[in-house]
């Protein structure tokens, strides 16, 4: 169970969220969406610990992450930040091999039990014949498939992922997407993303929080919540909502703004 | 897994996962090491064959042989071997917490720092205090000048590209003040810190240079073989080696420790030998691969090799002058770097 608690942060004098409240729904994909710097991956980054909140507490299980030990968070929350680069000619076995990293010490670093776990994330993320291939040869679905094989090895519950989809084309979108859904329905691992996408946010995410100016505009499920106002209000754009023809899902039909005479047109016609 | 050998060991609980291929790297590189120890210990103005060398080693040689061999030669091979380690090791920690390959103790003005304590040393309080010491004052060089560094390069955390720079620029700057000291200084004590500044290992000695150097890196190289893990985690970047658990500023602090105590150690006896700890980590990961269990022995080596080889040129090719080896270290290094910031330029 992940929580954020009267959570505030800010850059110099500058807020980007104040006394923020979340809680993150177990077992749940909770999806967050808004426009560019509007803090929804600040909020992410900093519900893992990697940015440390002037105010407020994040909770996890019901303790304060700013009171337990590191690698104690990392057993239970991994996150994987946005675009992540591997050094020159490290292997998909050797990246995916440090997710272990929590459960080692110096003495114990390659038990029986961290080769097969490691086994096990590479075959569910597809990756078992490619584990000998330096990441940076692979393609880009590819490549964050082997950083979300090097989550999975962590064994968390809860795997958060900030843009999880960027640079990828629309093929390894889904595939990327298809794999956290797989993880979240069989394994019952919560998930918490950034999408930039609204529509796959909508297709996905049992839980969505709609974030502007740092604060929590709407939340709940897709169906509930994204409608014509929303869009508009957290995105500054004129939209459509129809729903999806293949999954009856949200999907938003933007309008164009372009004054060119050949397109209002279009438009009329 | 067949290119991995996993080694466990119920009793202790210790467990390690190694590549194949690094053992049998580190083998060849071992036995190429030895063989240019033997070759090179016999090279000079009197030639000792390979196998006379050997049998001196095994204590039955020729009487004549062994003054050469064991007072003369081996102490400087064993040193040459031992800095180009240090050196090397140095390396490969730094381009591992920096995550940069154009990162070393020479480009960041570390090996400068360690020149200048020694300098220092020499003309203060060299001929009071044992010579024994003078690691400390090369030590406390090199940290007087990481310390600098991190202050003028830190703007919101460390960037790589910034603290490169600005440690060729600090590098500039101590070797200047370095030359004041000697011009200003007495005559005799301005060459041996001249040659100390290029990097030489002439007239080294088994109960001065050995034995100070050797307890350094007896515990300098365990502890720097047990932060493999550590530097690999480091190498993934600060946000996932967090995600994955690891205190990455205190670790950081800890490694970069490691790597100015092993430059310092070895430049208070080699002196500002330039180039190893670029080259050999490099050379080290097209080898044997990203992985720091294996990129750090293989560094060793590679940077031993290096330097005892620049040292059987230098003071062979050039008889009767005695060349320091650091002139040739940095003739081979300099073309080197160029070559790895053309390669790294649209990074």
């Amino acid at each position: 169970m992940l929580e954020a608690e009267g959570l505030g942060l800010s850059y110099g004098d500058k807020y980007i969220f104040n006394s923020l409240d979340l809680s993150i729904p177990k077992g749940k994909i909770t999806v967050f969406i808004g426009s560019n710097g509007c803090g929804k991956s600040t909020l992410l980054r900093s519900m893992a610990r990697l940015l440390k909140p002037q105010n407020g507490t994040v909770m996890l299980d019901g303790t304060d992450i700013s009171r337990m030990a590191t690698k104690e968070i990392a057993r239970k929350l991994a996150i994987l930040p946005q675009g992540p680069i591997a050094p020159d000619g490290l292997t998909v076995l050797q990246l995916v091999k440090q997710g272990r990293y929590p459960y080692q010490s110096w003495l114990r670093q390659w038990s029986r039990e961290d080769e097969r776990i490691v086994r096990e994330a590479l075959e569910a993320t597809g990756m078992s014949g490619l584990s000998e291939q330096s990441v940076d040869s692979l393609s880009g679905g590819q490549r964050q498939r082997a950083w979300i094989a090097m989550t999975l090895a962590q064994q968390t519950p809860i795997i958060l992922l900030d843009e999880p989809t960027t640079y990828l084309d629309m093929t390894h979108q889904i595939e990327v997407l298809d794999l956290l859904y797989e993880m979240n329905r069989r394994d019952d691992r919560t998930i918490v993303m950034v999408l930039h996408d609204i529509n796959l946010a909508c297709r996905y995410a049992d839980h969505i929080v709609a974030i502007r100016a740092g604060q929590i505009e709407a939340e709940g499920k897709p169906g509930e919540v994204i409608d014509e106002q929303l869009i508009e209000k957290v995105f500054r754009l004129k939209c459509e909502i129809i729903p999806d023809p293949l999954y009856g899902t949200p999907l938003c039909i933007p309008y164009t703004n372009c004054s060119l005479k050949a397109v209002k047109e279009v438009l009329r016609r | 897994m067949s290119k991995y050998k996993s080694i466990r060991s119920a009793g202790t609980g210790y467990s390690v996962l190694i590549e194949k291929r690094t053992i049998w790297i580190s083998a060849v590189l071992l036995v190429l090491t030895m063989g240019t120890m033997i070759i090179s210990t016999g090279m000079g103005s009197l030639y000792i064959s390979p196998m006379n060398v050997v049998k001196v080693l095994l204590g039955v040689g020729d009487p004549a042989h062994q003054v050469v061999v064991m007072k003369l030669r081996l102490p400087r091979i064993v040193i040459a071997a031992l800095v180009g380690a240090s050196l090397a090791v140095a390396g490969a920690i730094l381009q591992g917490v920096i995550r940069n390959p154009l990162a070393s103790p020479d480009v960041a003005g570390i090996t400068e720092g360690a020149s200048l304590g020694a300098v220092l040393f020499i003309f203060l309080l060299g001929g009071t205090v044992p010579v024994q010491w003078m690691p400390i004052a090369s030590i406390t060089g090199a940290l007087a000048v990481t310390g600098l560094l991190y202050v003028l390069s830190w703007k919101r955390g460390v960037d790589p590209l910034r603290l490169v720079l600005i440690g060729i620029g600090l590098s500039a700057a101590i070797k200047s003040l370095s030359y004041m000291f000697i011009i200003s200084g007495p005559m005799q004590l301005a060459e041996r810190s001249l040659t100390f500044m290029t990097g030489s290992i002439y007239g080294v000695s088994w109960d001065k240079d050995v034995i100070t150097l050797l307890p350094w890196l007896a515990i300098l190289f365990p502890l720097t073989w047990l932060q493999a893990r550590i530097l690999n985690i480091q190498a993934l970047g600060d946000d996932t080696a967090s995600s994955a658990g690891a205190q990455v500023q205190r670790q950081r602090f800890i490694l970069i420790l490691l790597s100015v105590a092993l430059a310092g150690a070895a430049v208070a006896i080699g002196g500002a030998i330039t180039f190893i700890g670029l080259m050999a980590p490099h050379m080290a990961r097209k080898l044997a691969g990203a992985s720091f269990g294996s990129v750090l022995p293989v560094s060793a080596l590679l940077g031993a090799l290096i330097l005892l080889i620049s040292d059987l040129v230098a003071r062979t090719v050039f008889i009767p002058k005695d060349v320091p080896a650091g002139v040739l270290t940095a003739a081979i290094g300099a073309p080197f770097f160029m070559y790895l910031l053309y390669r790294n330029r649209n990074r």
